[in-house]
């Protein structure tokens, strides 16, 4: 297990007429190598969630373990910035963050904090931007100038230039068009499956669970109220239908094709097999 | 005759010298209709709202709403006639209560107190945001901002309003209060619609769609026209819906159906054909 949770609380202005339990009594366990979504509600407390996991915020109660590293509530943390270099965190609309004049440089800031030396934040970057898809015409312009998707990416180049094993993305496709809402996601399941990062992405959009992660964390009013396979999570239903959440449309259209009499196998998980299922029955009728 | 609500007549737009947005795009948008209208980032989707709303001035071309021409001297004139909801939520507040926000527009038009409680209570009841009057906008949820931005828009008594994006930031309750909050209007009024959107159900649904593709106009057509155009469509980096995807799949093992724009359509079908004994 790289990363674990044991009890973990969060309260927010403690003491104050604002006070307020954003998480409460969580624990988790999350495997290295593998893609998982974390979805709920807004303010349901994902986001407190995964600030936790690269020390931005620090446990009220319980303890995070990750890799060889401890964060317990009410002690000193060591090695944070440590910590950092390896769990990059991309937040919700990252490109407001970008500030640098040119791209390159964006990038290579990153790298150049944890005392690297300027060739290597250089070299790195220049990786960095060739893993999400930014060509050199790109390094000398102004991050300002990009269109919203590729200032995305560059903005995702900045935390991967640090090269974490872990990288947690805040609703990284919130605003994109489904082009390039398919390439962003394309890209981490690169990232996860060819270089290895262990991926947490909090989302809101069901197709993204089923087509891309592997597990699925459902957070409720601070807490996890279901950690699951995506594969079990679908088959289940209910949780979903109760959380008012629109499941992915083939699991929608299968459903609806066995209320008016298909029977269909409960592997077909893509549009090619499904069609596969709907023609062998049809066929015998026909 | 079908009365235009919107009539636009080879209109050019360009933000720099040289680099044209919007090239001789010319359409027509009936009254009372519910208009999509699609293309993928950078086709000028965003750039064809701004310019109906007289937010960017054109370079040449007439657009005319309601059958008055937008220039300069009907730009106040023509801003009553219309509404427009923007993409993110918290860019669009002034008021310190919801209250206030609503009744910003309305100050500005010089509506006399008394009336205005009354205007201020009905739009915020359209949009079900009757009983966060005395709330602060900034406390809001998405989707309740997005309701307040639209109840300030109604108060106006717009006959026509645009929505750029208005759901895309929102999360997915967000986003089905905002879709239904606008489906109700456009049914219990003659309100014009123009919704810019990615949300292939609501384009789906909608009466016409307009394509944008690279500050062009690419096909003005029903939603089961602009559809079944499927390797088009995939050329534009745009979507098709899920039913689309399953009739092609389904060709592919020798069924044949027909297009459809919704699974409930298709479903439907098959159901038929499983009967076909």
């Amino acid at each position: 297990m790289s990363i674990s949770i044991q009890h973990l609380s969060y309260i927010y202005s403690p003491g104050t007429p604002y006070e307020h339990k954003a998480l409460d009594d969580v624990n988790l366990q999350i495997e290295e190598g593998k893609m998982t979504a974390i979805i709920g509600h807004t303010g349901s407390g994902k986001s407190t969630l995964v600030q936790h996991l690269n020390g931005l915020l620090l446990p009220s109660e319980g303890k995070i373990h990750i890799f060889d590293r401890e964060i317990i509530a009410k002690q000193k943390p060591k090695n944070l910035k440590s910590l950092r270099g390896e769990v990059g965190l991309v937040f919700q609309f990252p490109e407001y963050q970008l500030f640098e004049e040119t791209v390159l440089k964006d990038v290579s800031f990153g790298p150049k904090n944890f005392n690297v030396d300027e060739e290597t934040a250089i070299s790195r970057a220049k990786e960095a931007l060739a893993l999400v898809g930014i060509g050199e015409e790109y390094y000398e312009r102004s991050p300002l100038e990009l269109s919203g998707g590729q200032k995305r990416r560059v903005a995702i180049a900045g935390i991967l230039a640090m090269n974490p094993r872990v990288l947690v993305l805040d609703e990284p496709t919130a605003g994109l068009d489904p082009s390039g809402t398919r390439k962003m996601m394309e890209l981490f399941k690169t990232l996860n499956k060819e270089h290895a990062k262990t991926i947490l992405l909090v989302t809101h959009d069901m197709e993204q669970v089923y087509g891309y992660c592997d597990d699925v964390i459902v957070i409720k009013q601070g807490k996890i109220s279901t950690q699951a396979k995506v594969s079990e999570f679908f088959d289940e239903g209910n949780e979903i239908e109760e959380m008012n959440i629109l499941p992915p449309a083939l699991l929608r259209m299968k459903k609806m094709l066995r209320e008016v009499g298909f029977k269909l196998d409960e592997e077909a998980k893509d549009i090619q097999s499904l069609a596969k299922e709907i023609a062998k029955q049809v066929k015998k009728h026909g | 005759m079908q009365k235009n609500i919107v009539e636009v007549k080879d209109l050019c737009f360009e933000y720099e010298e040289g680099a044209k947005t919007i090239e001789h795009v010319s359409f027509s948008i009936p009254e009372g209709s519910y208009t999509t209208i699609i293309g993928h980032n950078g086709s000028g989707k965003s750039t064809i709202a701004k310019l109906l709303a007289g937010l960017l001035e054109k370079k040449s071309g007439t657009i005319i709403i309601d059958g008055i021409e937008l220039n300069e001297e009907n730009l106040v004139k023509i801003r009553n006639k219309m509404g427009i909801v923007f993409q993110n939520p918290d860019n669009q507040f002034i008021g310190s209560t919801v209250r206030d926000d609503i009744a910003f527009g309305l100050e500005n038009h010089c509506v006399p107190q008394e009336e205005m409680d009354a205007i201020i209570e009905t739009n915020a009841e359209r949009v079900g945001m009757s009983k966060y009057l005395e709330h602060e906008p900034t406390k809001l949820s998405g989707g309740q901002k997005q309701r307040v931005a639209i109840a300030g828009v109604l108060a106006m008594k717009p006959k026509l309003l645009i929505f750029d994006e208005a759901t895309s930031m929102l999360d997915p309750r967000g986003k089905s209060e905002i879709k239904k909050v606008i489906k109700e209007l456009h049914k219990e009024s003659n309100l014009s619609i123009i919704s810019i959107t990615h949300d292939l159900d609501e384009v789906a649904a909608s009466d016409l769609v307009v394509v944008m593709h690279k500050g062009h106009v690419d096909t003005v057509d029903t939603p089961h026209g602009v559809f079944d155009d499927e390797a088009k469509l995939k050329e534009m980096h745009l979507d098709t819906p899920f039913s689309m995807k399953l009739r092609r799949a389904l060709e592919k093992e020798g069924v044949h159906v027909g297009n459809h724009i919704t699974m409930e359509g298709m479903v439907k079908e098959l159901c038929q054909s499983l009967s076909n004994t």
